[in-house]
C-alpha cells in the first residue's frame, strides 16, 4: 500500500511568495520599524519563504523521513559554524 | 479498499527506489549534494554575517549602493521560474509532453513539459542577464570586489557620506557581496546549461514519460534549492 499525495496548489505558493517578497521590501525600506526588529522581521520573512520552496516545490512534505533528515543534518552544523565564530570573542 | 490505496502517489515517478533511502539513485545523490551545497553557501553567508557585525565602523546602507528594485525584480524572476520548474514535472507526470494544447472553451492553453522547461530556462538565462546587467552597471560606477575605485562616483558618494555610504568597510563590502551573488550566479548559469542539454537530448526528443521522468525531478530539485539560496541571499545581502 502507498500513502495517496495529491499535488499542493502551486500558483497559491507563488502568490505566497510574491507577497511575502512584496511585504519584504516594503518593510525595508518604506517602514520606520527599529534595525533590530527589522532584521529579526526580514530574516523571519526569508525563512517563511524558503521552506514554502522547500517544502511544496522541493516537495520535501512528501518525502520519507529518511531523505528529510539528509537535509536537516548540514543544518545545526551550519547553525554551529556560525555561532562558533560570531562567538569567537567571547571565548 | 481505501482511497489511499485507489489513488496513485503523484509525488514520486513509478521507478525503482534504492533501499534505505526510499528514493531513487539519481534523486538521493542530488539531495546528498545539496546538503554539501548548504554548508558550502552557509561559509559564504556565516563568513559575511562575521565580517559584517564583527566591524565597529558602519557598513553601506541597503539601497545606498545597489538596485535594490531592479535585483526584487530578478528576484520575482527567480521565483516564477521556481513555479514554472515545479508545473514542468507535473506535466510530465501527468504525461503531458506537448508544448500547448487548446482547452475546450477557455482562452488559456494548457502547457505541457516543453513549454514550462522552455519558460524555466527563459526566465533562468534573463536572471543571469540581469546580473550581468547588475554587475557591469556596478563596476562602471565604481563598487569593485576590492570597494569603492578611487575617483569614481560611488567613491565621491562615500566621501560625502561616509556612514550611509559605509566608506570605511567598503572593500570588505565589495568582496563579500561579489563573492556570495557570483557564486550563486555560477550555479545558476549551471542550471540553465543543465536544463538546455536536457531540453535538446531529451525533452524536444520526447524521451520522459509519466513512467520515468527523473531527470527533470533531479534538476527541478537543483533550481529550487538555487532559488531557496537566492531569497537567503537578496534578504541578508540587498535589505539588511
Amino acid at each position: 500500500m502507498t500513502t495517496a499525495h495529491t499535488r499542493p496548489n502551486y500558483m497559491l505558493i507563488w502568490v505566497y511568495l510574491f507577497v511575502l517578497t512584496v511585504i519584504e521590501v516594503g518593510a525595508a525600506f518604506l517602514s520606520h520599524i527599529p534595525k533590530h526588529w527589522l532584521i529579526l522581521i526580514l530574516v523571519f520573512l526569508a525563512i517563511w519563504k524558503a521552506l514554502l520552496v522547500a517544502l511544496y516545490f522541493m516537495h520535501l512534505k512528501f518525502e520519507p523521513w529518511r531523505l528529510r533528515v539528509i537535509f536537516m543534518v548540514p543544518l545545526p552544523l551550519a547553525a554551529i559554524l556560525v555561532l562558533a565564530t560570531i562567538t569567537e570573542k567571547i571565548w | 479498499m481505501t482511497h489511499a490505496t485507489a489513488t496513485a502517489d503523484m509525488m514520486h515517478p513509478p521507478v525503482p527506489a534504492e533501499p534505505g533511502s526510499g528514493v531513487y539513485s539519481n534523486k538521493l545523490g542530488m539531495w546528498v549534494f545539496l546538503a554539501s551545497d548548504v554548508m558550502f553557501f552557509t561559509a559564504l553567508i556565516g563568513s559575511y554575517i562575521i565580517l559584517r557585525f564583527g566591524m565597529t565602523d558602519a557598513w553601506a546602507a541597503p539601497g545606498a549602493v545597489l538596485n535594490v528594485p531592479l535585483t526584487a525584480f530578478n528576484t520575482f524572476l527567480l521565483i516564477c521560474s521556481s513555479v514554472s520548474m515545479v508545473k514542468a514535472y507535473a506535466a510530465i507526470a501527468d504525461g503531458k509532453k506537448y508544448f500547448l494544447r487548446p482547452v475546450p472553451g477557455k482562452v488559456l492553453r494548457d502547457g505541457g513539459l516543453k513549454f514550462w522547461l522552455l519558460v524555466t530556462i527563459i526566465c533562468g538565462a534573463m536572471f543571469v542577464g540581469v546580473q550581468v546587467f547588475e554587475y557591469i552597471k556596478l563596476v562602471g560606477h565604481g563598487f569593485t570586489p576590492t570597494g569603492y575605485r578611487e575617483g569614481s562616483l560611488v567613491a565621491e558618494h562615500a566621501l560625502s557620506d561616509p556612514i550611509r555610504y559605509g566608506a570605511v568597510t567598503g572593500a570588505m563590502y565589495g568582496s563579500t557581496f561579489f563573492t556570495m551573488t557570483g557564486f550563486h550566479g555560477f550555479h545558476v548559469t549551471c542550471g540553465v546549461v543543465s536544463m538546455l542539454y536536457l531540453y535538446f537530448t531529451k525533452v524536444l526528443p520526447e524521451k520522459y514519460s509519466a513512467q520515468d521522468y527523473r531527470g527533470i525531478e533531479t534538476i527541478g530539485l537543483y533550481w529550487h534549492f538555487v532559488d531557496l539560496v537566492w531569497i537567503i541571499l537578496f534578504t541578508i545581502v540587498y535589505l539588511i
